[in-house]
């Protein structure tokens, strides 16, 4: 890999070699790198993480208890490699491409209501591929959403012709957000389409957009869960999972099952934990779904409050990090990206660490980095180079 | 687009950017908060959680010790059956809650379905047994008497019984060596409860699902040192039950042998000597019902003078304590407790009380000495006593001029112990007594002989049996007078004329309550096991002692024997010189009194034998047999209901009983290589090695050879009465010997006022 490939042009003077990579105005030097460190060390931990959850189970790894262990660090660096790509590219060369990425997407999710598509834990929201590769097309879909609604948000405050986006232009981001919402709903993948409504959200305040479409939203999404609710749109599995939530003691031995089991293992962590590979529970394989959904709990047990502490510091700086991006950026698209990926990234680490913790219902979100998942990591991943590229290119001047 | 400012950006986005930043922030924190509340504040309580969840309890249940007598022969042990069990859990995860199982098992096994399926339901409120008492995720065994083939049919076709499992276990067995029963002494097991398991919890005995406990008799009084201590495996599982490791684990600790001082041979004599004398009253006309004595039930106690130590107990009716084996059946069950049955379950011997009749005279005696009237104070055995133109008769009306305590006991007086206690009741103060305590002498006696309270025997629900005295008799009224009051009527039946008077003053100690406390009758209450400790403390010159019936409480592996040692409970409040001349009355008794005529050629020079006889009356039943006796080293006290005089009814009966302990034949010569206990049974039998007792073999029947020796001895001669041979033997004594009944209490007499 050479120096050349990372800079981009019209940024600094051209140096030769590695020392042009770490020079004073490279582009290695204006990366982002607690949020790339942060990433990084989430995806270690979580492999190690999915290490002590599977090298036991036989049933699912193929009777080879690295399988689980190697695929994630797969996963992982491909991830890089791809944010790698994106930052290669810019994130204004992407903004071109954009109709096309939201069109690639929304046919992905298309195919997944096909017969071509899969139902893992009662969501219908895989296509596999074959050779022990799944794909999930609304991880990409989270992305072109917030790619999408900002390109037609900062188009013309980008331009300059007005200082916020207009309501034409909002009905306009929420169309373009609804279409693949939709058909994530009719999987039904209940758990992505709360993570883009957040991103909705997000989107629509960063980007400046009236209050009454930001409060007016707030209240159309609360009469939808009425509604939701009332016209018994939801299936069994789902009612079961929040009324389990509610009142977890409530079938200690069914729905009630996977909080509780979840809960004990991370209470019995204690401050230091039982120790890496250590834990009863997951030992024992108490908990379900362990190495995507419920990873978390891993940590609590084996790490005890330091480890899950760690984990959740290290998102902490990663959010903390977009937020700036955010707020630093010179355009509005960017920053619209930025917070887009905030709101996605913080709604899907609060629900999904919050459902194993017992103050969130069970839903089947991963957390960023650290659960097993393929298609999860790619996304996280992509979103980080977006994140680095609206970074890099800003002006020096700032 | 570089051109454009920083700055540019409106105000409005930098504050939402901002508002979201810290909404961010304070969802990790909630995160935070939450994790250090269920890790560090909660954490010891999930701890113990999460151990409770991944270990699971294999439970090895540990051999109840035998119950042995005291030579060593197994009264109660343990053996191996094949036993049949059905898991409740898995039978209500089939569709129809498993009755198909269950309806097939019960054709392999020859059951009915319904007694089956009976057997596996769950006890509760509504649900009359049989029912499962025990843990519901526990088996359920169906039955312990399955052949090998049954066995195998249901294990070879594992995947028609699902939830039915055919495995050898320990099963408890009443082996009944020598046929002796002793079912009520020894009592019965059945599975904890789930009121126990939690009761028990945090003892220093807890109960396991599986535990059997004693529930009555001996098994329930030594439950805990018999019970010992299941072993438990600890294995570390998955959420699947996979073994994926192996805990601390404990092994079972057996439970510790029970040597008790009951001789089975001599409990068996007991029994059959019971069972045969009750036979014999039935064949026998009562003048004053008019019909055959019904003699339905009764009880004989057998202890060591010295110690109060129980030989034999028998209690009769009584049952086969295996039909508590395996969980009883609704038939057997409702013969042991329904309304029909005879209450096999009681053990007479301690729960059983009736007016003491006679035999209470040695009470009233000690009670005259102590209230100081002179031994030989030449007491006027008259053939009435009359009271407010009340007449109180002695039975048949005999008359023997001014007697002497002594001898008023020896020839059961009543009217010098009438006119004795009249004589205390109007000193005082008659009706309405005096200020201050009334001295009662009658009555302190009994208390101060141990009359009123249980014994302490170990076995458990002893009955106190009752003195009624001031103080029962205030309580009595204040509980009962409402009742009375309402029903009682002047002049109507008996019942109500009964009622009126008590109404009125029940509450008072009228003359005649006293006048026949004197003799035992009336509202004084006894068991066997009492009238067994005074006449046993009269044998060994006053003392009491607590019955026991274990004598040693053996630990399995043989190293620790704990004696358990006689008690003293009291000493009884008489003089040497008083105890003396009992002494002499009750050998009178014997030789020359009320039980003369059961006992000619009893070799009294050499087994000097005392006794006194009772009978007691009970209002619309017949007469309470009672006949207590004792020797220098036993006591043997028997009693029948309705069954006539004490020396008629079991004379016989305690006569062979000491035959068959002393050797006495039938001519009154001793064999003392046929006697069975000449002398207590002071060793304890012989721990070997390996923790086991040795136990001697012990004949088929001993009750049954021993009659058939003594009828070849005497053949042609004076047999004793056989109950097939000689149906009807000499029902009626001359009326010079054996005369302790009162007149029938009827028509009123038994009250001063009419």
């Amino acid at each position: 890999m050479t120096g050349n490939s990372f800079s981009v042009s019209g940024y600094g003077p051209d140096r030769a070699g590695w020392t042009r990579v770490f020079a004073r105005d490279s582009l290695a030097r204006r990366l982002d790198w607690p949020i790339l460190l942060s990433a990084i060390g989430l995806s270690l931990i979580g492999s190690l993480l999915v290490f002590s959850a599977t090298r036991n189970r036989t049933e699912i790894n193929q009777g080879d208890q690295y399988y689980f262990l190697i695929r994630h660090l797969m996963n992982t660096g491909i991830g890089i490699a791809l944010m790698i790509a994106v930052i290669w590219l810019g994130h204004r060369t992407l903004r071109v491409v954009v109709p096309f990425l939201y069109g690639a997407s929304v046919f992905g999710i298309l195919l997944v209501l096909t017969p071509l598509g899969s139902t893992v834990n009662g969501a219908h929201s895989w296509i596999v591929l074959g050779g022990g590769f799944s794909l999930q097309p609304s991880e990409f879909v989270k992305i072109t959403i917030i790619l999408g609604m900002a390109m037609i948000l900062a188009a013309r405050v980008d331009a300059g012709d007005k200082p916020h986006p207009d309501h034409r232009t909002v009905l306009q981001a929420l169309g373009l957000a609804s279409v693949p919402m939709m058909i994530v709903m009719l999987m039904p993948d209940l758990g992505s389409v709360m993570v883009m409504v957040i991103i909705v959200l997000g989107v629509l305040l960063a980007s400046g957009a009236p209050n009454r479409w930001i409060f007016g939203l707030l209240g159309a999404g609360v009469l939808g869960a009425i509604a939701v609710w009332q016209l018994h749109f939801l299936d069994e599995y789902q009612i079961a999972r929040f009324a389990a939530f509610a009142n977890p003691s409530l079938d200690p031995a069914g729905v009630g099952y996977n909080t509780n089991q979840a809960r004990i293992a991370i209470g019995s962590g204690g401050l230091t934990g039982e120790g890496l590979f250590h834990g009863s529970q997951t030992t024992g394989q108490f908990v379900p779904e362990q190495q995507t959904d419920f990873v978390f709990t891993v940590a609590g047990e084996e790490l005890g409050f330091v480890g899950a502490g760690l984990i959740l510091v290290l998102l902490g700086v990663v959010l903390w990090r977009a937020c700036r991006i955010a707020r630093d950026s010179t355009e509005l698209y960017g920053t619209i990206v930025a917070a887009g990926i905030v709101a996605w990234f913080a709604f899907q680490a609060f629900e999904n660490v919050g459902m194993t913790l017992g103050i969130m219902p069970v839903t089947g979100l991963p957390l960023p980095f650290v659960s097993y998942g393929g298609t999860s990591m790619f996304a996280v991943w992509l979103a980080v180079g977006l994140l680095q590229s609206i970074r890099v290119q800003r002006p020096m001047s700032a | 687009m570089t051109n454009i400012p920083e700055t540019g950006r409106t105000p409005r986005v930098q504050i939402r950017l901002v508002v979201i930043q810290i909404l961010v922030l304070s969802l990790l924190g909630t995160l935070g908060g939450r994790l250090w509340y269920l890790q560090i504040r909660e954490g010891a309580a999930y701890q113990k959680e999460a151990s409770g969840n991944h270990v699971q309890q294999v439970v090895e249940p540990a051999v109840r010790g035998s119950i042995l007598d005291a030579r060593g022969v197994p009264l109660a042990d343990n053996e191996t059956r094949l036993v049949v069990s059905a898991s409740r859990t898995d039978l209500l995860k089939q569709a129809d809650d498993g009755k198909a199982v269950l309806t097939k098992l019960s054709g392999v096994l020859g059951l009915k379905p319904a007694d089956v399926i009976q057997k596996v339901r769950l006890c509760d409120a509504k649900t009359p047994q049989p029912c499962w008492n025990g843990s519901p995720y526990q088996p359920i065994p169906i039955t312990d008497e399955a052949t090998a083939k049954q066995a195998l049919q249901i294990r070879e076709r594992a995947e028609d019984f699902p939830g039915i499992t055919a495995e050898p276990e320990a099963v408890r067995r009443y082996a009944a060596p020598g046929d002796a029963n002793a079912a009520q002494v020894l009592g019965y097991l059945s599975p904890v409860t789930d009121d126990e398991i939690t009761q028990a919890k945090d003892s220093d005995s807890p109960y396991l699902r599986s535990d059997q406990v004693g529930r009555s008799g001996l098994e329930r009084e030594y439950d805990k040192e018999l019970r010992g201590k299941a072993g438990v495996t600890r294995y570390e599982v998955d959420n699947l039950g996979r073994v994926i490791g192996k805990a601390n684990s404990d092994a079972a600790q057996p439970g510790s042998n029970l040597v008790t001082s009951i001789d089975a041979r001599v409990q068996r004599v007991a029994e059959y000597q019971l069972d045969k004398a009750m036979k014999t009253a039935r064949q026998q006309f009562d003048k004053i019902t008019g019909e055959n004595y019904k003699a339905d039930s009764g009880a004989v106690v057998v202890m060591e003078a010295k110690t109060g130590r129980i030989v034999a107990m028998a209690s009769a009716p009584t049952y086969d304590p295996n039909v508590w084996v395996g969980g009883i059946s609704a038939k057997d069950y409702k013969q042991l407790t329904g309304k029909n049955s005879d209450y096999p379950l009681l053990n007479r011997a301690i729960q059983g009380q009736s007016a003491p009749g006679s035999t209470f005279k040695v009470v009233s005696t000690a009670a005259a000495v102590e209230a100081g009237y002179k031994w030989d104070g030449g007491y006027p055995c008259t053939s009435s006593y009359s009271v407010g133109g009340q007449v109180f008769k002695n039975f048949e009306g005999e008359n023997f001029g001014p007697i002497s305590l002594g001898r008023a006991l020896e020839v059961s007086c009543d009217t010098v112990f009438y006119g004795l206690a009249d004589s205390q009741w109007k000193k005082d103060g008659g009706i309405n007594p005096k200020k201050g305590e009334p001295k009662d002498y009658f009555y302190k006696a009994a208390h101060q002989f141990g009359l009123g309270k249980t014994t302490g025997v170990d076995l458990p629900n002893e009955v106190t049996g009752r003195i009624p005295d001031r103080k029962w008799k205030q309580e009595t009224w204040e509980a009962n007078k409402a009742y009375w009051c309402k029903t009682g009527k002047k002049g109507g039946t008996y019942v109500q004329q009964i009622a009126y008077e008590n109404c009125l003053e029940g509450n008072k100690m009228r003359e005649g309550d006293s006048i026949n406390y004197s003799i035992g009758q009336g509202d004084t209450l006894v068991t066997p096991i009492q009238e067994a400790m005074i006449y046993g403390a009269l044998a060994n010159g006053g003392t009491e002692y607590v019955p026991t019936i274990g004598k040693a409480i053996v630990s399995a592996d043989g190293k620790t024997v704990t004696e358990i040692k006689p008690k003293v409970k009291a000493k009884l409040p008489i003089s040497a010189a008083t105890h003396k001349g009992i002494d002499k009355a009750l050998a009178g008794v014997v030789t020359s009194g009320t039980a003369a005529w059961k006992f000619q050629g009893w070799p009294q020079d050499k087994i000097e034998l005392h006794a006194k006889t009772g009978t007691a009356e009970v209002y619309g039943k017949q007469t309470t047999s009672w006949f207590a006796t004792y020797t220098k080293d036993y006591t043997v006290v028997m009693t029948i209901a309705q069954a006539g005089t004490g020396s008629g009814a079991s004379g016989e009966a305690v006569r062979n009983i000491y035959n068959a302990m002393y050797g006495v034949q039938a001519d009154g010569s001793i064999d003392k290589k046929k006697a069975m206990l000449p002398t207590p049974q002071t060793s304890l039998p012989k721990v070997r090695a390996d923790g086991t007792i040795a136990s001697p073999k012990i004949t088929a029947d001993p009750a049954k050879e021993l009659e058939k020796q003594q009828e070849k001895a005497t053949e042609g001669g004076v047999t004793p009465a056989d109950d097939t041979q000689q149906p009807a033997i000499a029902p009626s004594p001359s009326t010079t010997n054996s005369n302790t009944r009162r007149r029938p209490r009827r028509r009123g007499s038994r009250r001063m006022l009419t």
